[in-house]
């Protein structure tokens, strides 16, 4: 197993630090590898986490546990499963892609990177992320987002599509307390939204061309991974977007008084 | 008909009066330069003062070259009561006029008691000799981290001069650990909190003395590398400049749960403090306010500290030590105890009185608990669990002095942090007023002007003394105590005998009252 472009890796039964010192032994001893496939992963944490290299791709097939891709800086993690508990925490860069539903605060601390899951996602997802520069991370939720979609968000852009597996609509969002504290960054969400469903500090702004443009990148790599066709992917393009945006970028400027005098 | 203008007048008298000795002054203006607080205008030839800005940080007085300059307190008397003392009486204007949670600076200012203070040592006398430490050595070394249940050996048979020998080989892992050459760190404060010059003198001290220092919740400026194997980083709430970068630089890694000065909540770094540099090294743009929500809310339970410890130590391949700091509130044993049985490294206690650059009052004033008890009811309930020697314990939280330090580890403590401690040997006159961005001394600001203020060298030079300076006190202290190891200290209550405590006090500090 020395200077291959692919390994295997059966994770049956395997315990998840010996899972992962098992990726990065491959991946000291193969430097020109491209492709890691992970079989039979069921529940093990932390895979792919804190790895830096950018022409890497990590397949999985079953189930990993937390923390997925967590501080990880450069690969692509597609998973052909759901994923458990905060895939792509406090993520530097590079790509995870599910096919299935993300559990909760997906993309926590996000500060660079993509996000595509397939289906929906659980409760405070998207929360904190943040950008600098070039960095500017993006979470597209295929599905739908349980409340505090994008809480304290400071950056990036956080894309709902709310279709189902078909494509077909899904309906009114029914999640709650959106952008609580948000700061920076925006968040997407098809159709209508009520202002009751927004945080303090949200604020709903004028969906416009320009937003369409910037989102538009992002709905044809979605529909690219999950092979949806032309038909969905142009009403995903030409639907009506609520714009949820931060009223300040100083949202507690005006919270506290000095004890002065 | 002109109408009748109608207002509560809101100001109240100056807590201080600045005073300048009128034959002394020269009039070269040295003071409105140095006061950044805009105590001082000059015109024509008088110095102006506006007593109503001072602080007390006597940064003018310091730097008045005739020693003109006298700051009192302000005798103005509000009329008396034991109830609705004159501070009281101020934050209820203050909030009536300005509807504000009120912000304050330093650590806990009301007067609970400091048990240090309550606590005396034990010194040998004739029976067992006290030992001087100019002509004993003396092991101040700590170890901070995991060490392991038990050690495994397996015997090899090597060959030696056609002899053959079996030679003991250490089976058993040990876990990375910090080596301290004495147990004072320097505690945890962001840059953007502090200045950059702050930061580096108190990097410089540190490496000099074979110690250690937090980060904060910051990221670590460029210019702190050549010193980040004696940084401890610091994953807060905020994520603030994390990445695999960040984590492999420093030497080990802290969680930041909770602050002893504000427990339970996160903390607002004010958009004007987000400067270019300071947003750099938080990655975040420039302007905003940086701000660390209250939970980490990847961390909903102990299960799931101990799935983001685990995470931590996974992206530095476990080569890192990983602590977990938390205030110091009613039930931090049980907590202690739980982050001990996750793979964390070291626990680290913040007590109620520990310093901060903003906290609300109303948090930096009443809630948690003191440090003296947090470690005495901590190294307790890991000694009852059967893990005390393999976890550490950190304490922080208003040590002032070495005695504090040595009582500290005598009641359970493996090392402490120091901040404020710190801070005063840059300069910093404990003002209190570090929020505002407008520290006179260069510590507290990122103001460029101020920032310069302060020399590096010569503060690194002051921070280093400082630990050096309690460092040779604990070892007299220890020798006169007939104790040749620091280690041998390290909960050893009977030390200690505490004066002028209720049984109750004693009973949760674990101490005898002086007399038994």
């Amino acid at each position: 197993m020395e200077n291959e472009e692919m390994v295997i890796i059966d994770a049956k039964d395997m315990n998840y630090r010996e899972l992962n010192e098992k990726i990065h032994e491959v991946l000291n001893k193969n430097p020109n590898i491209k492709k890691i496939v992970l079989k039979n992963v069921l529940g093990q944490r932390y895979i792919g986490n804190g790895i830096q290299k950018r022409d890497l791709t990590i397949e999985i097939y079953g189930v990993p546990g937390g923390d997925l891709g967590m501080f990880m800086s450069g690969p692509t993690i597609i998973v052909y499963g759901n994923t458990e508990h905060a895939p792509g925490n406090t993520m530097d860069d590079g790509k995870i892609i599910i096919h299935g539903s993300g559990g909760d605060v997906t993309g926590h601390s996000m500060r660079g990177g993509k996000i595509f899951v397939r289906d929906d996602v659980g409760y405070r997802s998207g929360i904190h992320m943040k950008e600098y520069k070039d960095k500017f991370p993006v979470l597209v939720i295929g599905g739908r987002a349980k409340d505090f979609l994008g809480e304290y968000m400071a950056g990036g852009m956080i894309l709902v599509l709310n279709i189902d597996r078909e494509g077909k609509d899904l309906g009114k969002i029914k999640g709650r307390m959106i952008g609580t504290g948000i700061h920076g960054g925006s968040i997407y969400i098809r159709g209508e939204v009520d202002e009751f469903q927004l945080g303090v500090a949200a604020d709903i702004k004028e969906f416009t061309e320009k937003d369409r443009e910037k989102i538009k990148g992002y709905i044809e790599e979605f529909c690219n991974y999950f092979n949806l066709n032309e038909d969905i992917k142009e009403k995903l393009i030409n639907s009506e977007y609520t714009k949820i945006a931060p009223v300040s970028k100083r949202p507690f400027g005006k919270l506290y008084t000095h004890d002065l005098r | 008909m002109e109408e009748e203008c109608k207002m509560i007048p809101s100001a109240v008298p100056p807590k201080y009066k600045v005073e300048i000795d009128r034959d002394r002054c020269m009039l070269c203006g040295r003071c409105v330069e140095e006061c950044s607080w805009g105590v001082y205008r000059k015109e024509k030839d008088r110095i102006v003062i506006y007593s109503n800005r001072c602080g007390a940080c006597q940064r003018c007085i310091v730097m008045c070259p005739r020693d003109a300059i006298t700051v009192r307190r302000n005798i103005t008397c509000w009329r008396d009561h034991p109830l609705w003392t004159a501070e009281v009486r101020e934050d209820i204007i203050n909030q009536s006029k300005t509807g504000c949670v009120l912000l304050s600076g330093m650590g806990n200012a009301k007067e609970y008691p400091t048990y240090f203070d309550r606590i005396v040592l034990d010194a040998c006398q004739v029976t067992n000799p006290s030992i001087d430490p100019l002509r004993e050595p003396m092991e101040l070394r700590t170890y901070i981290g995991k060490k392991p249940k038990k050690l495994e050996f397996e015997f090899v048979e090597e060959e030696i001069d056609g002899k053959k020998i079996k030679k003991a080989k250490l089976k058993t892992k040990i876990a990375p650990n910090l080596k301290l050459e004495t147990p004072i760190m320097i505690a945890h404060m962001s840059y953007g909190a502090l200045s950059l010059n702050a930061h580096l003198a108190m990097a410089k001290a540190v490496k000099e003395c074979g110690t250690y220092m937090g980060s904060g919740e910051g990221g670590l400026h460029k210019a702190l590398y050549p010193y980040a194997d004696h940084i401890i980083t610091q994953v807060a709430s905020g994520r603030f400049g994390v990445n695999v970068d960040y984590l492999n630089r420093g030497a080990a890694i802290e969680i930041k749960i909770g602050q002893g000065s504000k427990p339970g909540i996160g903390g607002h770094l004010p958009g004007e403090k987000v400067t270019a540099e300071v947003s750099m090294t938080r990655m975040i743009p420039e302007g905003t306010d940086a701000i660390s929500p209250a939970p980490h809310h990847d961390i909903y339970s102990i299960e799931d500290l101990a799935q983001l410890v685990r995470s931590l130590k996974e992206a530095t391949r476990w080569k890192k030590p990983v602590f977990v700091k938390i205030a110091a509130v009613h039930n931090v044993a049980a907590i202690a105890n739980g982050i001990a049985t996750s793979d964390a490294d070291a626990v680290v206690i913040d007590g109620f009185k520990g310093g901060t650059g903003a906290a609300p009052k109303v948090f930096r004033d009443h809630v948690g608990i003191p440090i003296e008890m947090a470690i005495a009811a901590v190294d307790e309930r890991l000694r009852e669990e059967g893990v005390r020697n393999e976890v550490s314990i950190i304490a922080s939280g208003g040590i002032r002095n070495s005695a504090d330090v040595f009582k500290a580890i005598a009641l359970g403590a493996d090392a402490v942090y120091i901040g404020t401690a710190a801070m005063v040997a840059l300069g910093c006159r404990v003002c209190g007023r570090c929020y505002t961005g407008q520290c006179a001394w260069g510590i507290a600001t990122q103001r460029p002007e101020l920032v310069n203020r302060l020399d590096v060298e010569e503060g690194a030079r002051r921070v280093a003394n400082l630990i050096k300076a309690w460092t040779l006190e604990i070892k007299e202290l220890l020798g006169a105590a007939g104790i040749n190891s620091i280690e041998s200290l390290r909960g050893n209550r009977d030390r200690l005998r505490g004066i002028g405590l209720n049984e109750v006090e004693l009973k949760a500090l674990g101490i005898k009252h002086a007399g038994f």
